[in-house]
């Protein structure tokens, strides 16, 4: 797991999750921007944009904790 | 059912697309540290407990662990929970703090390796080529069902579905072995939770909390017990399963779940990944507490469809004759009542990520198995270290071609899918009686351990075909003529065990043991242990084994 060189898993983790979350924010905002016609249940709630920030949240956490380089045992 | 259920945007593909090329991007990065058998293998040894313990759990989360336990809690309410309480974390505890220092000790790559050690070539033999060929078959099933689910839920091509799938699946394994498959098992973990958790969240605001919930179930099915764990045990007829607590506490949680947790090379072999000793006992304790927060993700989004679901979900046959939505259904009725754009991507992604986790699991687990207890042994024996490492990589594909087979053949035979799963069920039971009495018993003798495997196993084959021929047989092997099927194999499991102690027992006592030296590091009292002494209590595995133990007892108590 800590070779030499060898990027953690949780960089990998982090990127995707924060990949993740710009695109599911980006959906909700466009929701919240433009109503669907068919919204679902608890749309009031608008849990895209609050989700896609707790994935941008983490998936930047994981991802400057363990960016090549920080990653040195 | 010819409409598809759920309709995904382009947002929804986007993050599909983005995690397939994530878990071929890791298969690619890896491929240069999988050099030797032992990084191909066993992940070079060198995993944390909280990788090691991750990946333990998304092993065995793959297949069709969150549809199926989903449709399981919608059919049989609160009760599936026991599959994934006393039905694991004592077995989880019991390898963690019991098992896991003989396998770790006795370097060995896997579980019928192990056998070979203690009971010598023909037990090997035996669980070899039985584990080889369930596994494979096993693999096969779950890549039809998924691909099924796909074609039910998105309208997927069927073909199509299988193909990507396992192509994607053995294309990381077969560059970077247990550490890809590793590395991509913790991505999967991750995804899984946070696709599947916002179903649990949104839905028990929708129903103002747990009794809330309980409210709409009882107004929703009125006269039915949805939501209590032991209380309606005491009967056959009083739970929707048909089962008496005796199965579930001795069939269930002390045979079949010891023999899943504790002899399934497709788990235990994340754990020998682990880089010493204590993180291979830590790591299925850490698994063990994340086990029991799953069914908040798998069980509560079944339990909220029976309380918010408009329409009552019934069984497969019941759909198809009337274009009803079947149990099966449950999670992704859940997921399009509550994900727009974007979280439905990624709540298919955890379903997608749940089937590849335990494809992987079971393609990297065949593939070592194979490699190391059957073409080692039995076919080329002198070979180099890269040749073993090549084979592993083709055996690999081998698995997948075969796999793929199987899931052609399912379709064509749909009935092969009950048999091929009751077969797998065979022989779980008695690895578990065979090995734990190896562990903890000295007096076992190799003759004793093999014919206490074949006795378990042939005799659980005998029960299974006795009720198939003659249904009035039931009230004999699980005890009761109202038995379901879940029931039959809890009692089948406890029988065969027992057939195999007490094989195991009698023919040991009647042959020569081996000697004490040639024990070490494989039997409890033979084996020097490290000990733990010197550590902090909070790093010690008894410690945080007790925690886990502690809150499981809490938590049956609070939904008894």
């Amino acid at each position: 797991m800590h070779r030499p060189g060898m990027l953690s898993i949780w960089f990998f983790i982090g990127a995707l999750l924060l990949a993740y979350g710009v695109l599911i924010l980006g959906a909700g905002l466009y929701e919240l921007a433009v109503p669907p016609e068919h919204p679902v249940v608890h749309a009031d709630l608008h849990a895209g944009i609050w989700w896609g920030a707790l994935l941008i949240a983490l998936g930047s956490f994981y991802s400057v904790r363990f960016a090549p380089g920080r990653n040195k045992k | 059912m010819n409409q598809r259920l759920l309709s995904l945007s382009p947002v929804d593909l986007a993050i599909i697309i983005l995690y397939f090329a994530a878990v071929l991007a890791i298969g690619f990065y890896l491929k240069r540290y999988t050099k030797t058998g032992e990084d191909f293998f066993l992940a070079g040894r060198e995993m944390t407990a909280w990788v090691a313990g991750l990946s333990f759990l998304a092993a065995n989360l793959g297949s069709l662990e969150l549809m199926g336990w989903a449709a399981a809690a919608y059919q049989y309410g609160i009760l599936a929970t026991h599959w994934y309480w006393i039905g694991a974390i004592p077995a989880m505890l019991f390898l963690g703090l019991v098992m896991m220092p003989f396998y770790y000790i006795s370097k060995t790559h896997s579980v019928p390796g192990y056998l070979k050690l203690r009971f010598g070539e023909s037990s090997r033999a035996l669980a070899a080529i039985s584990f080889g060929f369930m596994t494979v078959l096993m693999s096969g099933i779950n890549m039809y069902s998924m691909a099924l689910v796909l074609k039910v839920v998105l309208g997927w091509d069927i073909h199509f579905s299988i193909w990507v799938s396992s192509l994607t699946v053995a294309a990381y394994v077969f560059l970077g072995g247990l550490l890809s498959a590793i590395f991509n098992e913790v991505l999967q973990f991750v995804l899984i939770w946070l696709g599947a958790l916002l179903i649990s969240i949104i839905g028990l605001i929708e129903t103002g909390g747990w009794n809330g919930m309980v409210e709409r179930i009882h107004q929703n099915f009125p006269g039915q017990n949805f939501t209590h764990l032991w209380s309606t045990l005491g009967s056959f007829s009083d739970n929707p399963m048909g089962i008496h607590w005796v199965g579930i506490v001795f069939g269930l949680g002390a045979i079949i779940s010891f023999g899943y947790w504790t002899t399934d090379f497709l788990v235990v072999q994340r754990v020998l990944a682990a880089k010493d000793v204590r993180s291979a006992k830590m790591a299925p304790i850490i698994g063990s507490g994340f086990k029991m927060l799953v069914p908040f993700i798998v069980i509560l989004p079944g339990l909220l469809g029976l309380a918010v679901l408009p329409e009552h979900l019934v069984g497969e046959g019941q759909a198809v004759a009337t274009g009803a939505h079947s149990y099966n259904e449950v999670l992704p009725l859940m997921l399009a009542r509550y994900c727009g754009p974007g979280l439905l991507g990624l709540g298919i992604t955890a379903l997608i990520a749940g089937f590849m986790s335990g494809m992987a699991g079971n393609v990297s687990a065949f593939a070592t198995v194979w490699t190391y207890d059957i073409y080692r042994p039995f076919i080329r024996g002198n070979a180099t270290d890269g040749h073993y490492v090549s084979v592993g990589r083709w055996c690999t594909i081998l698995g997948v071609l075969v796999s793929i087979g199987t899931a052609y053949l399912v379709m064509q035979f749909q009935s092969i899918m009950d048999y091929v799963q009751a077969l797998f069920s065979f022989f779980i039971a008695p690895l578990f009686g065979t090995v734990v009495l190896g562990m903890l018993w000295r007096r076992a003798t190799p003759a004793g351990g093999f014919w206490g495997l074949l006795a378990g196993t042939v005799s659980s084959i005998g029960m299974w075909a006795w009720v198939k021929i003659d249904p009035l047989a039931l009230r004999y092997v699980a005890l009761s003529p109202r038995a379901k099927d879940m029931a039959e194999n809890m009692y089948r499991a406890l029988w065969s065990w027992l057939i195999c102690v007490a094989v195991t027992v009698i023919v040991s006592s009647l042959t020569r043991p081996k000697p004490v030296e040639e024990l070490t590091g494989l039997v409890y009292g033979c084996t020097e242990l490290p000990s733990e002494g010197h550590l902090p209590l909070y790093q010690r595995p008894i410690f945080w084994a007790s925690i886990v133990a502690g809150v499981f007892v809490v938590l049956n108590i609070i939904f008894w």
